[in-house]
């Protein structure tokens, strides 16, 4: 059924039709709407979950890991402060291989105190064993949400399901919310191999000594690479019931193009404009949508990619001290190809600044005009009267 | 009559007689000689039986019981991080009520256990036990108070009394030692006006199990404050733990009561107290202590225990009149 809602309550809508089993979180802006609907859903009986109104976000996940350690479907949501007060559990999460799902939904960190989005907030936490998805709109969101669960519980590995602040998370769109039986067909019952149970006895998350640690580590890495492929066939099974998918990434005219645009989340959609308008005109532009970032798909990545002359990839994010993350990712990925693309890599739009048709066709054509990128990361649009 | 004084109206507790001899927390684990802080955990876990699903704050017991591929643990266990045991098992408590709803499990009675340290629990584990007896979970939390950060080489906590040597409160020219008075962590706890707060010493076994079977009886947040002797950062024999802790009940250093929907109750009322002096010699960390400084102290047990008499009713004169 197509109904009109915000992006937040796309999530929220997911995380109904999923029958999670307990809920917990702690108020922050811009994340609020989707624990709020959700809070109501318990509240009616809509939902059966059991809701847990922390005391911080920090316990929000120690619960979850409590939760989901007994056997039960969990969800949370955050955004930037939170997700960062979380960090020591987002890692501990991923190690103890608990199939939770955490929307973030972007946003800046402090300071300056800042409520708009910008990603490096989940980009900080790459590292940390989750596995990231980035969307693009409400639709893409509640189905992401939909098939987290499934790749979560089959590649033991949490997920965490990325918006923008506002831009997505607050934005109405017609969404396309399917039928819970077939949400029930598709996704199985959570049924993990081991739970917290008097009658069979387990420890967790014990002490465990160099001898044991270092290969506990491997078999999560080599999870999260399986999880890319385990994700391409969910996608396809996901396809054929519900009609969409959405690949790791999406290639718009990369086939014949000179110069291709690298996005992630709502950027893309404006960038779609550009591309149409720039083509009208006859200039040969491509786009390239990144929606999973961890696992990195670089395979898929550089098959896009390698034809082009010039790349330019838009990073709402820093790494301090080197360069915008998915720059730093792409640039890795063709380290040992022999024909590799000049890649320009632009900081834009942090701490929600706007990027507009405009910002992107500023960035295609310093992409055009220069042979190569004057440094690794060119900024755009720096305001020169405040930076005096 | 509250809800936890009404569930416990028909209460029968243990005796020398009937303490299970089943151990459910096993030999083989790694706690020091003399350890007090192991044995009111295995206690405990006596009083509970095997219907208990336990989480585990980091910390000496955390350490000693779960090296991989071995656990001294014969109920489920698990542990997350240090600060956060209470809402680790308010996540379990709420799992299983969620997945007894959707029949999925067994609707049976099982008893959701957490416990931490004083490091654990009364300094980086305060905000989350705070909000989870705030909301109510039915679960049991154990404190076990070794007055310090045994696990890390005994540093000192908010719950180290005044004047301990430990190796981050030293003595010296410019220092007294510990400098600042123990937190009282279970008169923290009973404000959040939870039906059942205790406190109790693996000194008085059968007294320390009838209190935890209190709490694990009682429906929502139940608290007990275990005094757990540690030899090794208290710097005393091994073999005189227990003497020391009951020296500790003896001069109302670490009284024993119980906080009952809201009323209190000593558990020993303690008419001849020793003198503290009796208790701080038997242990190295407080060897430095002058004369004065042990006044000092002495003043300080004595009106807290004046203001424990007062919460339970109690006039001075009338606990001095009859010895429970």
């Amino acid at each position: 059924m197509k109904k009109v809602i915000e992006g937040s309550h796309a999530v929220s809508e997911a995380v109904r039709l999923v029958k999670a089993e307990v809920i917990s979180a702690y108020p922050i802006t811009p994340q609020t709407h989707i624990v709020e609907l959700l809070s109501e859903y318990c509240a009616t009986g809509v939902m059966k979950a059991r809701f847990l109104r922390v005391e911080s976000e920090h316990s929000a996940l120690a619960a979850l890991i409590g939760a989901s350690t007994a056997g039960a479907r969990t969800f949370t949501a955050t955004s930037s402060q939170g997700l960062a007060y979380m960090h020591e559990l987002i890692h501990w999460t991923a190690g103890a291989r608990l199939p939770i799902v955490m929307a973030v939904v972007n946003r800046a960190l402090a300071p300056g105190w800042n409520i708009w989005t910008e990603q490096t907030d989940t980009l900080s936490q790459r590292d940390t064993g989750w596995l990231q998805f980035y969307c693009e709109d409400g639709q893409e969101a509640l189905d992401t949400t939909v098939m987290a669960y499934k790749l979560a519980e089959q590649v033991n590995l949490p997920v965490m399901v990325v918006l923008d602040a506002f831009f997505l998370s607050h934005t109405y769109e017609p969404v396309d919310i399917p039928d819970p039986d077939q949400v029930d067909s598709f996704l199985p019952p959570f049924e993990p191999k081991f739970q917290l149970d008097p009658l069979n006895p387990c420890a967790f998350n014990q002490l465990s000594p160099p001898n044991v640690y270092m290969e506990m580590r491997y078999s999560m890495h080599e999870s999260s690479l399986y999880a890319l492929r385990a994700y391409q066939d969910i996608e396809k099974e996901f396809q054929d019931i519900f009609g969409r998918a959405y690949g790791v990434v999406e290639a718009v005219m990369c086939d014949d193009a000179e110069i291709i645009m690298v996005t992630s989340g709502t950027v893309t959609s404006t960038c779609r404009l550009l591309i149409e308008e720039l083509r009208a005109s006859g200039e040969r532009v491509g786009l390239l949508k990144i929606k999973v970032f961890r696992p990195f798909p670089a395979e898929q990545v550089i098959d896009a990619l390698r034809n082009a002359k010039k790349i330019c990839v838009i990073d709402r994010n820093i790494s301090f001290g080197s360069m915008g993350i998915f720059a730093q990712e792409i640039r890795a990925s063709f380290c040992n190809e022999s024909l590799k693309p000049q890649i320009f890599g632009f900081i834009a739009g942090l701490g929600g600044r706007d990027i507009t048709v405009d910002t992107l066709k500023e960035i295609y054509f310093t992409a055009k005009e220069n042979e190569h990128p004057e440094r690794p990361d060119i900024w755009v649009n720096l305001n020169t009267e405040v930076l005096s | 009559m509250g809800t936890a004084a009404e569930v416990l109206k028909d209460f029968k507790g243990f005796n020398m007689k009937n303490i299970p001899t089943e151990e459910l927390l096993s030999p083989g684990h790694r706690a020091c000689q003399g350890c007090v802080e192991i044995l009111g955990l295995r206690l405990a876990l006596k009083a509970i039986g095997k219907d208990v699903i336990v989480a585990s704050a980091t910390g000496c017991m955390e350490i000693v019981t779960s090296p991989f591929p071995q656990t001294a643990w014969r109920v489920p266990w698990i542990h997350v991080a240090f600060e956060n045991a209470a809402a680790v098992i308010s996540g379990v408590e709420a799992a299983y009520k969620a997945l007894i709803r959707k029949g999925k499990i067994e609707d049976k009675k099982v008893v959701f256990l957490a416990y931490g340290g004083d490091g654990g629990t009364a300094d980086i584990g305060l905000q989350a036990l705070s909000g989870a007896l705030e909301r109510g979970h039915d679960f049991v939390y154990l404190c076990l108070d070794n007055e310090a950060y045994m696990n890390t080489g005994i540093q000192r906590s908010s719950s180290t009394p005044y004047g301990a040597m430990t190796t981050t409160s030293p003595p010296g020219k410019k220092s007294i030692g510990q400098s600042t008075w123990k937190k009282n962590l279970p008169a923290i706890v009973a404000a959040h006006g939870i039906p059942y707060v205790a406190t109790a010493s693996p000194a008085y076994p059968v007294d320390l199990m009838n209190k935890v079977k209190k709490a694990a009886t009682v429906p929502g947040p139940a608290y007990v404050h275990i005094y757990s002797t540690c030899p090794t950062g208290w710097r005393h024999d091994s073999s005189i733990a227990i003497e020391v802790a009951k020296m500790a009940v003896a001069t109302n250093v670490f009284p024993l009561y119980e906080v009952i929907d809201g009323e209190w109750k000593l558990s020993r009322k303690n008419p001849k107290p020793k003198p503290v002096r009796e208790y701080l010699k038997m242990q190295r960390r407080f060897r430095h202590l002058t004369d004065d400084e042990i006044a000092k102290i002495q003043a300080r047990v004595d009106a807290e225990w004046k203001t424990l008499l007062e919460r339970c009713g109690e006039s001075p004169e009338a606990a001095k009149d009859k010895d429970e």
